[in-house]
């Protein structure tokens, strides 16, 4: 991997900038150099809500991500929005709770993964962002790496230290989910 | 090397701040900078410092003055709309040759414009500002790295020069995060005989003062400084140079458009269409000679901004319009992509003759 641009986008409240900053803190400790970019804009309140990032082996250029690798989408109107904008061959996970209908395109790799509704079963409602990302490693072969113990660690903060168990769980709970 | 940490531009500029021994800060909040006066809200007060939520911009800038005056180090940070309300006290530091350090985190305008990123306010920082003939020393950070070096460096210089150092920034560098590493060298100070931190008794009074009504002396005055600034001219400017050895097209950009420029510039290269970027690092002074030397090589010129064109009437001056300068802009707080750079380098390409 040379670089790798991401697109976290989905709605207010849904954890998009805070599962791009896991990520982000996963390639720093990977040594990789990174960027982080949130829409700040009027929309984040209450609307759509996205964040670039990119992991790469060189200096990143332009911390804009106008044409991801990989897509996560929470809802609707994101995947609507920037299902056009991912690559040939790129990948795009869907939360299959939130978006009922499938992914137009035959170029790029589909995974639809209920996770809002997993995150609901499993006691963990406000961690269907870190399910993703944890089907979205697996998906990428960069799960089970210690980098992965240590980002966690980086982005809850220690008073909640009692959320680090939440987010292993989601994250393996994505990990290991089959189907989509 | 300490451990790197992943924080906003807007972080790291104030903890870069507090690490240059910044103990003041001034300001109000207004998208897209805010978190830089929530930081100083947060560590201020567990460091002895002063964080003071103003009135308004003006009474902010007002305050900075009170402090430059007795020699200590100063901040204060703002975007586009509230920097122009700074803009009467900027005028009054340049004229009572006050350091400070002022934050512009661009958002798009004119008026209240808008809150996405902006580099449109270029001329406002490299021409004074305020009233009168003066200049700050600009500093335009490309990465959240430079957000903090340059915040460091730009206390230095305005000691250094007894002026304002401005860091001119964009809604993308404030917000977005990178890792940082905040190991700076103990931050250079500078004695200060002027300040005024009372006689005890020992001492001539020291006047802080802008107001001069014999015009002879006002005249006097205005010569020094111009002495000064000819000598930050010649020693202060600074830029990055990429793929400049061969480059027969050069793109001149900085901050995030330098960002974006970059990509386009490795993909033109793949092309094999030899392009460089000159990335100004201080936009005031301009680095002239780095254009002056590439305007003997290279066959056109472009100017990618973030605004309707400001800074390549720099780019103009610095090259005696010896080659032709091309202009690839947005505006109102949108950003080029790099394949816009891209379309503008081909484009400049053919007509240059270049390739």
């Amino acid at each position: 991997m040379s670089t790798k641009q991401f697109l976290f986008s989905g709605f207010g409240g849904q954890g998009i900038l805070f599962a791009g900053k896991f990520l982000a803190y996963k390639g720093l400790l990977d040594e990789k150099q990174v960027s982080w970019l949130p829409s700040y804009g009027p929309e984040m309140r209450g609307g759509t809500a996205s964040c670039s990032v990119i992991l790469s082996d060189d200096a990143v250029g332009s911390p804009i991500v106008s044409a991801p690798d990989v897509l996560v989408a929470m809802n609707l109107p994101s995947l609507d929005k920037y299902e056009s904008s991912v690559v040939s061959g790129g990948l795009i996970l869907a939360d299959s709770t939130l978006i009922e209908r499938k992914v137009a395109r035959d170029d790029v790799k589909v995974v639809y993964i209920p996770a809002t509704r997993l995150a609901g079963e499993n006691g963990i409602p406000t961690l269907a962002n870190m399910i993703i990302v944890g089907k979205m490693l697996s998906e990428l072969n960069d799960f089970g790496d210690a980098s992965i113990e240590a980002a966690l660690a980086k982005v809850v903060s220690a008073k909640r230290a009692d959320m680090l168990d939440a987010n292993r769980k989601a994250l393996k709970l994505g990990a290991e989910y089959v189907g989509g | 090397m300490a451990e790197k940490v992943l924080m906003k531009g807007n972080e790291a500029i104030a903890e870069a701040a507090i690490l240059a021994g910044c103990r003041h800060y001034f300001g109000y909040p207004i998208t897209p900078q805010t978190e830089i006066a929530a930081y100083m809200a947060k560590k201020m007060p567990k460091i002895g410092g002063t964080f003071l939520q103003a009135e308004s911009e003006v009474a902010a800038i007002n305050m900075v003055y009170g402090v430059a005056s007795t020699g200590m180090r100063v901040m204060t940070s703002s975007s586009s709309p509230g920097i122009s309300l700074k803009s009467e006290g900027l005028s009054y530091l340049a004229g009572a040759d006050l350091p400070a350090l002022v934050v512009n985190v661009q958002r798009g305008g004119p008026g209240l414009g808008g809150i996405q990123p902006s580099q449109s306010d270029y001329f406002q920082a490299t021409r004074g500002g305020g009233h009168g003939d003066y200049h700050m020393i600009v500093l335009a950070p490309a990465s959240v790295q430079e957000m903090a070096s340059l915040t460091v460096k730009g206390f230095e210089l305005a000691d250094k020069y007894r002026m304002t150092s401005m860091i001119l920034a964009d809604g993308t560098m404030g917000q977005m995060m990178e890792p940082v590493s905040l190991d700076f060298e103990a931050s250079q100070t500078v004695e200060k005989p002027w300040a005024t931190t009372g006689t005890k008794m020992s001492r001539p009074h020291n006047i802080v003062n802008s107001l001069f009504l014999q015009p002879d002396e006002l005249e006097k005055y205005n010569f020094e400084r111009y002495e000064r600034y000819k000598r930050i001219e010649e020693t202060e400017a600074m830029c990055e140079e990429y793929m400049m050895d061969d480059a027969e097209i050069c793109v001149a950009a900085f901050g995030i458009a330098a960002r974006v420029s970059k990509n386009a510039v490795d993909e033109a290269r793949k092309m094999g269409i030899k392009v460089g970027l000159i990335r100004p690092i201080t936009v005031w002074p301009f680095p002239k000679a780095a254009f002056a030397k590439a305007a003997d090589k290279v066959k056109a010129f472009i100017s990618v901004e973030l605004s309707m064109g400001q800074m390549i009437e720099d780019v103009k001056l610095a090259t005696s319009c010896k080659k032709p300068v091309f202009l690839c802009n947005r505006a109102g707080g949108m950003i080029p992509a790099p394949e816009q750079v891209l379309a503008s380098i081909k484009e400049a390409a053919e007509i240059g003759g270049a390739n």
